[in-house]
């Protein structure tokens, strides 16, 4: 029995390895679990806007590109078994988006020579790139996101928090408990309160939580949050009548998903992005075009032009931009995994070129480097409309403070250096 | 023809009571082991350890350890992910403030200390049993997650509360880390097994194993012809313990590398390791690899068969393998109540007699 599973099996993995020739960006997505009302619209954006280069242009730079999907319901467990399967399909970059997943693969990835890409989660540390050669987390990374926030509660508080009380709302995970951290720091800087309330997985029961804040009334709630736990959160939050505009989200708690289920309510709710969104890009005119009405999207199609839709196609372009650095720098088409990191790591995305690819003012330029796989850090504030189902910006983009967060990295990525013998790079 | 026991005379009491008395069964497992140690390691990849053969003689190692306390001792635990946990941060601790020390001694020694924790827990069980036991296992269970979440000092103080294994070797090759291969993964954990399986099977044979089926079969009546039930019942809590406590040092510093308590020591690898037994066959050594088997190399080759081979959509093969292996189970349970193992057993018996049944 076991000689015909293991025959079976070969057979199934073998089929399975697509043609080298091609530029292989595998998708380490998750359709299933309670995560999915998150994780559709991301892989969906991620697979539709490849799509739409292999179907526009060809590709890049001639050569095809394939995502393999793989599903891993936010596991670390089926996350390895999927880096394995594809990872010998001559893989150039992965993107899981799971923090427990992307903290896994880093060693991993560094050792096979292959990027990971990890745009707004991970490990926020792997911004320092002489110690991470093979992580890359531009635009933004959790800290920054936790510096905005308590910027942009600066502003509309007229520039002091003294005397305040923010409480964190946070999923009790790895992701969760990053920007913790920061937010002490910022806490002894701006003098105001600080509490953490951390909600366990999957995090469809949080009335004890809520009870907590309606009791201590914080002033602000900040939430990192992810899959149903959002929405449930969203939830709470209006039936304690707390004032929406006092909740701000990070990039993962600011989906449609997550705050349409709460209604009316839920109007005015904040949560920040390092990207647009909506499908007033003109990207989408082709999108419609060559995808969308030539029925080859992604999922059932519902998702375009959502936030997460938007990260996702963002997380692509940003690959696709960095493998056409690569082809540049190296001169071959058909560019290799150590070639792809190089062009990561001289990734120069301008505006001029967002809009020549039909997304201006999508996102902040990017300008990597040997050192700084960190990026610009800044994000915009948006605010939920429950009228029109619509995030609108309500602020310009905020840059995060790098006097705190810029020694936190340091200190942080010496320590996995020390801890794994790494020799510092960029010399 | 090929199983059977005639002519097959034994003229020593050692050979009537070996483990495995038939000629051909004998063989079978040596042919096994020769397999498993002289062919596989030589052919192995990253996929097949990472993705097979590391996660299965990982979780044998844990069903193995809950079918003591559960099949042979019959006292019912959901905590099975805690103690898990309880080993991985155990190794943990030991990895970062003894770097030099061998790694084969780390997950004993992580072993030892889940043993020590399994003990405590075991403690209402000299009161309580049954569901009633089975309740208080479920709080070991949640205090234990609680625990490791909540205390900075078992994480190190990392940002994150996740831990990660640094690179550790045995006998001068990495263990752990990214820089291991796929055969010295494999052969470490495949050692241990062995180790185990065998000291497991030996001991259920001998008088602690046969104390602890006197306490399973009825506690009353094996208090009254001697059997002490407080050293029976921890002594199975100590074992089982150790076991679990292993395979869990060795879920995270050889098979994950990083680990995050809640989503991977959570209840429901309590329920899985559980359920591994029961498909397997509860008091059967056989049994706990059987259930292993069936739960975690179904799910890779029906998403395989299904992703890899039919080309269906992700989250459909994922769905589909839901149904399929729940379906699976309900079968196997409705045909054969007491599990994979004795499936085998009455194999072995027709082919006892096959092909001339009458």
């Amino acid at each position: 029995m076991k000689l015909r599973f293991a025959a079976l099996a070969a057979a199934a993995l073998a089929v399975a390895t697509p043609a080298m020739a091609e530029l292989v960006f595998p998708s380490l997505s998750y359709r299933t679990g309670p995560y999915a009302p998150n994780g559709i619209p991301y892989a969906d954006g991620f697979a539709d806007y490849m799509t739409l280069l292999n179907e526009r242009d060809g590709g890049v730079g001639g050569e095809k590109i394939t995502v393999p999907e793989c599903e891993t319901a936010y596991n670390t467990e089926k996350g390895v078994e999927c880096y394995e399967a594809t990872k010998g399909s001559g893989a150039l970059a992965y993107n899981p988006l799971s923090t427990g997943i992307t903290y896994q693969l880093i060693p991993k990835v560094t050792a096979d020579g292959i990027s990971l890409y990890t745009p707004g989660y991970g490990r926020t540390s792997a911004s320092n790139g002489t110690v991470f050669s093979n992580v890359f987390n531009y635009p933004a990374n959790y800290w920054d996101g936790a510096s905005v926030i308590v910027k942009h509660l600066l502003d509309i508080n007229g520039g002091s928090l003294e005397g305040k009380t923010l409480a964190l709302v946070y999923h009790n995970s790895a992701y969760g408990k990053e920007p913790i951290r920061t937010l002490q720091e910022l806490s002894k800087k701006h003098g105001f309160a600080f509490t953490e309330i951390p909600v366990d997985h999957p995090g469809q029961e949080q009335k004890s939580q809520w009870l907590q804040i309606r009791r201590d009334k914080p002033d602000f709630v900040l939430m990192w949050g992810w899959g149903v736990m959002n929405a449930v959160a969203i939830q709470e939050a209006v039936n304690i009548r707390f004032p929406m505009e006092n909740l701000i989200g990070v990039w993962w708690s600011g989906s449609e998903n997550d705050a349409i289920p709460a209604g009316d309510g839920a109007n005015g709710y904040k949560a920040i992005s390092f990207h647009g969104t909506g499908s007033a890009y003109p990207v989408y005119d082709d999108m419609k075009k060559y995808v969308i009405d030539a029925g080859k999207a992604a999922g059932d199609g519902s998702n375009v032009g959502t936030m997460l839709y938007s990260r996702g196609m963002y997380a692509a372009m940003v690959l696709t931009e960095a493998a056409r650095k690569a082809q540049e720098l190296s001169g071959v088409s058909a560019i290799n995994a150590a070639q792809m990191r190089d062009g990561m790591e001289a990734l120069d995305l301008t505006e001029a070129r967002l809009a020549e690819l039909g997304l201006p003012n999508f996102a902040q330029p990017i300008q990597a480097s040997c050192a700084d796989h960190g990026g610009p850090g800044s994000a915009v504030v948006f605010q939920w409309d429950a009228a029109t189902k619509d995030w609108n910006a309500i602020t310009d983009y905020i840059v995060s403070d790098a006097d705190v967060i810029d020694p936190l990295i340091v200190e942080d990525s010496a320590a996995f250096a020390a801890e794994n013998n790494i020799p510092a790079r960029c010399n | 023809m090929f199983y059977r026991e005639a002519g097959d005379f034994k003229t020593s009491y050692r050979d009537d009571s070996q483990t495995f008395p038939i000629w051909f069964d004998r063989w079978r497992y040596y042919a096994v082991l020769a397999v498993a140690f002289g062919v596989v390691p030589f052919l192995i990849n990253d996929y097949w350890a990472n993705a097979v053969f590391v996660p299965f003689l990982i979780y044998a190692i844990a069903a193995i350890g809950l079918n003591i306390l559960v099949g042979y001792c019959g006292q019912v635990s959901l905590g099975t992910g805690g103690f898990m946990a309880v080993g991985a941060y155990a190794c943990y601790k030991l990895m970062t403030s003894f770097p030099e020390v061998s790694m084969l001694i780390h997950v004993l020694l992580a072993g030892g200390i889940t043993a020590g924790v399994g003990v405590l827990f075991g403690l209402p069980s000299l009161r309580i049993k049954g569901f009633y036991l089975a309740v208080a296992t479920l709080a070991a269970q949640f205090f234990l997650v609680w625990l490791f979440n909540k205390v900075p000092w078992f994480y190190n103080y990392s940002a994150s509360g996740q831990i990660s294994a640094p690179e550790r070797t045995f006998l001068g090759h990495f263990i752990t880390g990214a820089n291991t291969t796929a055969s010295a993964k494999y052969l470490f954990c495949l050692v241990i097994l062995v180790i185990l399986a065998w000291f497991a099977r030996n001991l259920t044979r001998g008088s602690v194993g046969r104390k602890w089926m006197a306490i399973r079969d009825m506690d009353i009546a094996a208090e009254i012809i001697g059997v002490n039930p407080l050293t029976t019942k921890l002594s199975a809590f100590a074992v089982s313990s150790f076991f679990v406590g292993v395979a869990g040092a060795l879920f995270f510093s050889v098979y994950l590398g990083a680990v995050e308590v809640g989503e991977v020591f959570g209840i429901q690898k309590s329920f899985l390791i559980l359920f591994m037994i029961i498909i397997g066959g509860l008091g059967s050594i056989f049994g706990s690899f059987a259930g292993a088997a069936f739960l975690v190399l179904l799910p890779v080759l029906l998403k395989n068969v299904l992703v890899g081979q039919l080309g269906w959509a992700t989250d459909i093969a994922a769905h589909l393998e839901l149904m399929i292996v729940g379906a699976l189970i309900v079968i196997f349970l409705i045909a054969e109540p007491h599990g994979m193992a004795q499936l085998w057993r009455l194999a072995k018996e027709k082919l006892r007699l096959w092909p001339f049944p009458h």
